[in-house]
């Protein structure tokens, strides 16, 4: 995992005093100790103004609490935190302005849902009308008018998301926090709301960091999404980026299904390059500057790849010869999982786009093929 | 910690009399009676004393035998009931005056109960999980001893040659022994000594069930910790603060032993009276008066709390419970 290490934020022209809009929130070379276990070891980030920046990873990797220091809730070891060029890591957090969405909303159980919203406003002394203009205007943004005298035990699970939400807006912040926004929801719920959630944002225009350990919820929230494993960061990019182009086999295994064959460096062409594995030979689209016999995996996704009961043209590299073992009709899609002849398993996901299209069944043998940019290739 | 273990009943039905018993076959008898006994026990071994103290409270006295109250001569049924003794109670200032300081002495009791008590309890719930049981422990730890036995181990401290005196003249802080035995000083300290796990125990039970993420919250809202305080902790454990109170506040308006150990001629308390009407003026009706007087003016605050419950209780129990569920998914 030495992308870790490589991660840096990227070139900004620097200026004199002032953060620029991509340094808006600058995490330097942070660190937190909880005796002798590194929670957050050395990790820098630079996240961009306006940006919806996501830490993804299981429990227990330290995105809680490099969250929690963000807030102020934890003090660093080591390390600095830089909003807006301003260091801020030596900042209680009453005295940040960033606001943070709690983990299952922490909303105050005997206030009202009016009351919770105005209570950051009237803390920081805001006339009487002011409060109230402002709260109307959050419970307009997350469209709980109606629900403004109700106590948070009398709303759904969704309707104190959104009451935490207005919350933690309406004093309007440099920096939204979001631990797990969604975490407390049912899955159906989740969906809608997530949606809502990033157009909420982004209509505000906040600068927002979330953390979650659910993999679909950083894809469709953020912009950019830090893969963090052991405290450290395992990569960072966009969602896209992170899907089809996985540094390393720990972030394509954690970043949904993936098929990975461990093999060695045959071929190595500026233009091309050829691994060998004992389940087969494959031919990937660009060269890797490895060096020849060089142990290396391949991952491919499962929906890359195409199952078909006749043999194609020709078998030479991509194409995996086995056996259905097991499938499942999901409607959209049908999952095949394939054993090859060197016994590894193969998952293999279908598109269901013809109502009458070939139906693969359990025993029949198959020719697994995927094209040649279908591939990547893992170095560790 | 109240764990009472009550043989239930066992209620399967046997034999040939299962059709009759088939009735009530889906009611659940084992938790009737675990419910119902002690119940029962409350309704025979406290209201039926308290309707004969009653009816004594009104009747008449013939030397020793009391008059009936209801009488039935010559066609006419006639209710007799002697008010004089109530009439009495709140004419004569006596008993007025000694209702007053009861109840300034119960509520000087239950207010220094929570103001020891309360920051007590408070970092009680803030110490290591591990520790808290030992110190739940500690303070139910003097229930261990004879109640009366440690009111007495106060005179031995308290007195003119007890131990604090006795100490501080060893110091030359004082010359002359502190006056504390027989004055509000002494039962007051023997009241909020007797009656402070009373206080505690049921604040922790609130205490405890706070989520330290609402403070976190208020925190992040711009609340210093000192306000946060007040405007979520306090208010949050409501219902303990008025389950303490009344926990040290109903006793202590009838408290009869620390009084009559550690009180003084200054410390007049109702239940001195009604010993003194009992058994030393041997007027069993005004005695009986007093008592009633006592229920009724326990009740009163015991009914605000009833209502105050019905009306605020479910939204407090309901915000204490939900923040433990999602806690799984921490990262």
């Amino acid at each position: 995992m030495d992308d870790a290490a490589t991660v840096t934020p990227p070139a900004a022209p620097a200026i004199a005093g002032a953060a620029s809009d991509a340094q808006f929130l600058r995490v330097d070379r942070l660190t937190k100790r909880f005796g002798e276990v590194a929670a957050v070891d050395d990790v820098s980030i630079s996240i961009r103004k306006g940006e919806i920046f996501a830490l993804l990873g299981s429990s227990g990797c330290g995105k809680s609490t490099l969250l929690r220091m963000l807030a102020g809730f934890e003090t660093p070891t080591s390390g600095g935190i830089y909003l807006e060029g301003k260091e801020i890591s030596g900042l209680r957090p009453f005295e940040r302005p960033i606001n943070m969405m709690f983990q299952s909303y922490a909303l105050f159980p005997h206030l009202t849902v009016w009351e919770n919203v105005a209570f950051g406003l009237k803390r920081h002394g805001q006339p009487a009308d002011r409060v109230a203009a402002q709260v109307e205007r959050m419970l307009g943004l997350v469209q709980l008018k109606p629900y403004a005298q109700r106590k948070p035990h009398q709303l759904s699970g969704g309707q104190q998301q959104r009451v935490a939400l207005a919350r933690s807006l309406a004093l309007e912040p440099r920096l939204l926090l979001l631990d797990e926004p969604l975490g407390a929801l049912d899955r159906k719920l989740r969906a809608q709301t997530q949606f809502e959630l990033h157009s909420i944002i982004k209509n505000v225009g906040v600068t927002c960091v979330l953390v979650t350990h659910d993999q679909e919820e950083a894809m469709t929230m953020a912009d950019r999404i830090a893969i963090m494993s052991a405290g450290g960061f395992v990569q960072v990019g966009a969602p896209r980026e992170i899907y089809e182009t996985p540094g390393s086999r720990f972030v394509a295994d954690f970043i949904g299904t993936v098929n990975l064959f461990d093999g060695a460096l045959v071929e190595d062409e500026p233009d091309h390059c050829v691994i060998d594995t004992p389940a087969g030979r494959f031919y990937i689209g660009h060269g890797i500057t490895g060096v020849k016999g060089q142990r290396l995996s391949v991952a491919l996704r499962p929906e890359k790849i195409e199952l078909s009961t006749t043999a194609p043209e020709r078998c030479e590299f991509n194409c995996l010869r086995g056996r259905v073992v097991e499938s499942a009709y999901f409607g959209a899609t049908s999952l095949y999982r394939v054993t090859l002849g060197d016994g590894t398993r193969l998952q293999v996901s279908v598109p269901n786009s013809e109502r009458h299209g070939e139906v693969i069944t359990v025993g029949a043998d198959v020719f697994a093929t995927c094209s040649a940019d279908a591939l990547v290739v893992l170095v560790n | 910690m109240s764990s009472l273990a009550l043989p239930a009943a066992s209620s399967k039905p046997s034999g040939a009399r299962s059709r009759l018993l088939g009735r009530f076959a889906g009611v659940n008898w084992g938790r009737k009676a675990v419910i119902g006994i002690p119940f029962a026990f409350l309704v025979v071994f406290f209201s039926l004393p308290f309707l004969v103290v009653l009816k004594i409270s009104v009747s008449d006295a013939d030397g020793v035998q009391f008059k009936d109250l209801i009488d039935f001569a010559d066609g006419t049924l006639s209710l007799h009931l002697k008010l004089a003794d109530y009439i009495f109670l709140v004419t004569d200032p006596l008993y007025l005056e000694t209702y007053a300081s009861s109840v300034k002495y119960a509520a000087i009791n239950a207010l220094l109960c929570l103001l020891i008590g309360y920051p007590f309890a408070y970092f009680m719930t803030r110490a290591r999980p591990t520790m808290r049981p030992i110190l739940v422990m500690l303070v139910s730890l003097p229930f261990w001893t004879s109640y009366l036995l440690r009111i007495y181990a106060w005179k031995g401290l308290l007195d003119d040659n007890g131990v604090v005196n006795n100490f501080l003249l060893w110091l030359h802080l004082i010359d002359s022994p502190i006056k504390m035995m027989y004055t509000p000083f002494s039962m007051t300290i023997g009241m909020v000594y007797t009656y402070l796990p009373f206080m505690i125990l049921p604040l922790y039970g609130t205490l405890v069930k706070a989520d330290p993420r609402l403070l976190e919250a208020a925190g992040d809202l711009g609340t210093t910790p000192w306000k946060a305080f007040w405007l979520i902790t306090v208010p949050l454990s409501k219902a303990g603060i008025i389950a303490g109170s009344m926990l040290v506040f109903i006793p202590s308006v009838g408290e009869y032993v620390i009084p009559e150990l550690l009180g003084g001629p200054q410390t007049k308390m109702i239940a001195r009276v009604l010993w003194d009407e009992y058994f030393q003026n041997v007027d069993w009706p005004m005695a009986s008066a007093v008592a009633v007087s006592m229920v009724v003016l326990i009740l009163i605050p015991l009914v605000l709390l009833n209502r105050y419950q019905s009306v605020d209780g479910r939204t407090d129990d309901a915000g204490a419970r939900r923040p433990t569920k999602a806690m799984g998914a921490a990262g």
